[in-house]
């Protein structure tokens, strides 16, 4: 439990993804099974444990504890579970006696509700103060340590032979504490997963530009429109249906309705919308149904999701991978989707660079960003590889927005105010439209933050409010509506794209200006 | 004579009548009695001063040797006007004491100023003293604070040095105490190699060195390369442009207030350590319980916290409601 408890703080006060990835892998090096299987289920969200209430702990912590000790002191630290490790009186049992992970996981799967208050206070004496947090915020299923299942099999990569694709493709058909995977990353023999609609890794382009097109012959190229959904990956196996993020996490439970419609047998690749009026909505229409376990039936109807398909994968059985584009489309063109949810991304007429510009520059539908350009030839291969597709984007929107709040950056960037809050006239006032942490060059960094020293307002703990002075174009890809931002709105990958030390802030675009390009 | 008379809180401070003195006055009086070398209790301005060596040394290096126009090094028990002073080591920091007041006739009274109880290699252990009034400070005055075994501390930031030996660990730790407490720990744990220290830093550890505390090899972290992985900061230079030369640092931060993540994220630190030169309160009440006063006194902190648990026991006891000491700086 110490090291768990040790690996949770750690990750708790991480910022930088390449720095968790560290710590986590040493931590599953260091650590005996089953315990590191546990940890890693329970950082990433697989772990299902008998959920313990706020308010069954406030009853155990006012058994031990004085009440008005306890209100003040649950004031002062503002967390419930953090509060009770901290004042649960005593020192925990025997040094090198103390519970292992698996020990409390045991105890959270296998106590009855009656037997569970005092449980939970006997694993609270035994532990260590230091672990007791680790253990409440496992029994509250609250640990947040910014995990995801990608990062976790990434740290498994390090630890061994098997690849991160190798892993993803047996990672749903296995169970915590994953003692065969971590048997595997040992040396021994892969898991052969019963897990049916397994998940493979996809296939990534790059960006490109006019210059770079020029180079090639257009002929052996395909174009569709770029949609601005999220890419997955449906996979129906014998009877099984998964839809999977790019990445790999399965997010089968926040779309029943794709599911239900996925009446094939094979993998397929392509965009996840929402559908609406026989078009394709805003992404923030599409953002409502993410980040789900579960979705209501209003949600549903208010906001039907739906795939549009450009590739597929696996087809009845047989694996296309290695097939050309070509080849795999015509596979996906002659099968039938019936019901209206699923289609396919048509291709795009052009003879050449210029005419697809062309088409590029005036999309029929505002949620098209772009578009995307296929080797005929390419087979299916993982990864990013430069060639076989590229995405060509539409220009950005941009604004120009006066800087309001910095913040200091971390890893590379510590020691200079890299994060930045901007916002847009309304009035006399400067309401926030966004963050940006990039954008600029490292010797506009040092810039930025010489102008944030020498213009901050106040200080709210690391953030600096600075004078309204200095006006940044803001490159951005998107716009929604929002209910969270002051503003209303919400903007998709802003960036700084242009310092303007020549414009006063007075001059700064107004919020109704953004609100026009909604 | 009764207490409240003999001893009382005013603008200036707390203060005593029969001996015409203040004891950590927040502004210049006539005369000033300092339990330490902190900003917040020892200021500049006061006309005689009287405070143990240390502390008058190292007010002299921090504010210049004119601090006062007169100064007197507390040495056994000094009558001043109608009561006996004499000063006992508090284990806060470096020259740190208690002050104990006993008038001719009535209750004898032991200003603490800041103390702890836990061993500290840099100064002398807190000595308890016989008193039928207990004046404490309440900074980490709640049950909520239970400060770890500081070698296990230091454990965490040396795994954390060994598990990213490419990146520099920059430590936020106040220049006076809590720096050199941490570098006797860290020598203490075996870390022999060089510790950079930031240049605010480096004349109260030549004192503490020049005072026989060893603090191994110190290196000033001015350069624009600084040739050790451990450099030593106080808290607000890590948000200087001075920060800027050291390339992806872990930035930790040595304070009891650590011990809350609400605290500790406020900082944005990514190493939250928990080292204290303050009591906790277990310490704070194991030493309340110890010495059994008649009435306690609370100078600054939580101190409903302590109040509370002072009700509880049946223990007499007051706020003093002191403003002008910081328990940020811990």
């Amino acid at each position: 439990m110490k090291r768990f408890a040790v690996l949770l703080e750690r990750l708790a006060f991480t910022p930088a993804r390449n720095a968790k990835l560290r710590l986590l892998t040493h931590y599953l090096e260091a650590t005996p099974d089953p315990d590191r299987g546990w940890a890693l289920a329970a950082m990433t969200g697989d772990l299902d444990l008998r959920r313990v209430t706020p308010g069954l702990l406030r009853t155990l912590a006012g058994e031990r504890v004085d009440e008005q000790l306890f209100a003040l002191s649950y004031d002062f630290v503002g967390d419930l579970a953090e509060t009770i490790a901290l004042i649960w009186p005593g020192q925990g049992g025997l040094p090198n006696a103390e519970p292992s992970l698996s020990q409390a996981v045991a105890l959270l799967q296998g106590t009855g509700k009656a037997q569970l208050p005092a449980a939970i206070a006997a694993m609270l004496d035994r532990l260590h103060p230091s672990e007791r947090l680790a253990f409440l915020k496992l029994a509250t299923g609250n640990l947040r340590v910014g995990l995801s299942a990608r990062m976790a099999r990434m740290a498994l990569a390090q630890m061994g032979v098997p690849t991160v694709p190798e892993i993803e493709e047996i990672w749903h058909g296995l169970t915590p504490p994953y003692q065969p995977l971590f048997d595997w990353i040992g040396g021994g023999a892969r898991p052969e997963s019963a897990a049916l609609a397994p998940f493979r890794p996809v296939m990534l382009s790059t960006p490109t530009d006019i210059e770079e097109l020029r180079a090639l012959d257009p002929a052996r190229y395909l174009a569709e429109w770029k949609w601005d959904g999220i890419r997955v990956q449906a996979v129906s196996d014998r009877g099984q249906r998964r839809l999977y993020s790019r990445t790999g996490e399965d997010i089968s439970g926040a779309f029943p309705d794709v599911i239900a419609a996925m009446e094939f047998d094979g993998a397929v690749d392509g965009e996840l919308v929402v559908r609406r009026e026989g078009g394709v909505a805003p992404f923030g229409d599409l953002q409502k149904r993410l980040n789900r376990k579960t979705v209501g039936r209003a949600l549903l109807s208010s906001h039907p999701a739906g795939l549009r398909l450009y590739d597929v994968l696996i087809w009845q059985g047989e694996d296309l991978r290695d097939r050309p584009l070509t080849a795999r489309r015509q596979v996906l063109e002659a099968a039938e989707f019936p019901g209206g949810r699923i289609d396919l991304s048509p291709l795009l007429p052009f003879d050449d660079w210029d005419a697809l510009a062309a088409l590029r520059a005036d999309p029929p539908e505002a949620v098209i960003e772009g578009v995307m350009i296929k080797l005929r030839d390419a087979p299916y291969v993982s990864g990013r590889p430069r060639g076989p597709w590229f995405k060509w984007k539409r220009d950005p929107m941009v604004v120009d927005a006066v800087l309001m709040y910095a913040q200091r950056g971390h890893g590379k960037r510590s020691g200079f105010h890299s994060d930045f809050t901007f916002g847009l006239w309304d009035g006399e006032a400067l309401v926030p439209v966004g963050k940006a942490y990039f954008g600029f060059t490292d010797a506009e960094l040092r810039e930025l933050d010489r102008f944030v020293r020498a213009n901050t307002v106040e200080r709210f703990g690391p953030v600096r409010s600075l004078a309204p002075k200095l006006v940044v174009e803001v490159a951005f890809e998107g716009l929604n509506r929002s209910t969270r931002h002051r503003s209303g709105v919400a903007m998709r990958f802003p960036r700084i794209s242009r310092i303007r030390w020549d414009k006063p802030a007075a001059e700064a675009d107004r919020l109704a200006a953004l609100e026009a390009l909604l | 004579m009764r207490a409240e008379t003999i001893l009382f809180p005013t603008e200036a401070g707390l203060y005593c009548p029969s001996g015409g003195f203040h004891i950590d006055p927040v502004r210049p009086v006539a005369r000033a009695l300092i339990t330490h070398a902190h900003s917040d209790h020892a200021r500049a301005g006061h006309q005689a001063v009287l405070a143990t060596r240390e502390t008058l040394d190292i007010m002299a290096i921090r504010m210049g040797e004119d601090f006062a126009a007169e100064t007197q090094e507390a040495t056994g028990p000094l009558t001043i006007g109608d009561v006996t002073v004499e000063f006992f080591p508090a284990g806060h920091i470096l020259g740190s004491a208690q002050i104990r007041v006993t008038p001719k006739a009535g209750p004898r009274i032991v200003v603490s100023g800041d103390y702890s109880r836990a061993p500290n290699p840099t100064c002398t252990p807190f000595q308890p003293v016989d008193c039928e009034v207990f004046v404490t400070e309440a900074t980490f005055g709640l049950p909520v604070f239970h400060f770890p075994d500081p070698m296990e501390e230091m454990q965490r930031l040396l795994a954390s040095m060994a598990e990213f030996p490419e990146r520099p660990h920059l430590v936020s730790a106040y220049s006076l105490g809590k720096a050199q407490h941490l570098i006797a720990l860290l020598r203490a744990a075996g870390h022999d190699a060089p510790i950079a220290i930031h240049g605010a830093m480096q004349r109260i550890c030549d004192y503490y060195a020049a005072r026989g505390i060893a603090l191994g090899t110190l290196i000033p972290a001015t350069a624009d390369e600084v040739p050790a992985q451990l450099v030593l900061a106080p808290p607000g230079a890590v948000d200087t442009p001075w920060a800027q030369r050291f390339r992806d640092p872990v930035q930790a931060y040595a304070s009891g207030w650590m011990a809350v993540r609400a605290r500790a994220r406020q900082r944005a630190t990514e190493l939250p350590l928990v080292i204290s030169d303050h009591v906790d309160w277990g310490q704070l009440t194991g030493t309340l319980t110890e010495l059994a006063p008649s009435e306690v006194w609370i100078t600054h902190g939580a101190e409903d916290g302590v109040m509370r648990w002072c009700e509880l026991q049946g223990m007499p006891a007051r706020p003093l409601r002191l403003v002008g000491y910081e328990d940020e700086a811990e």
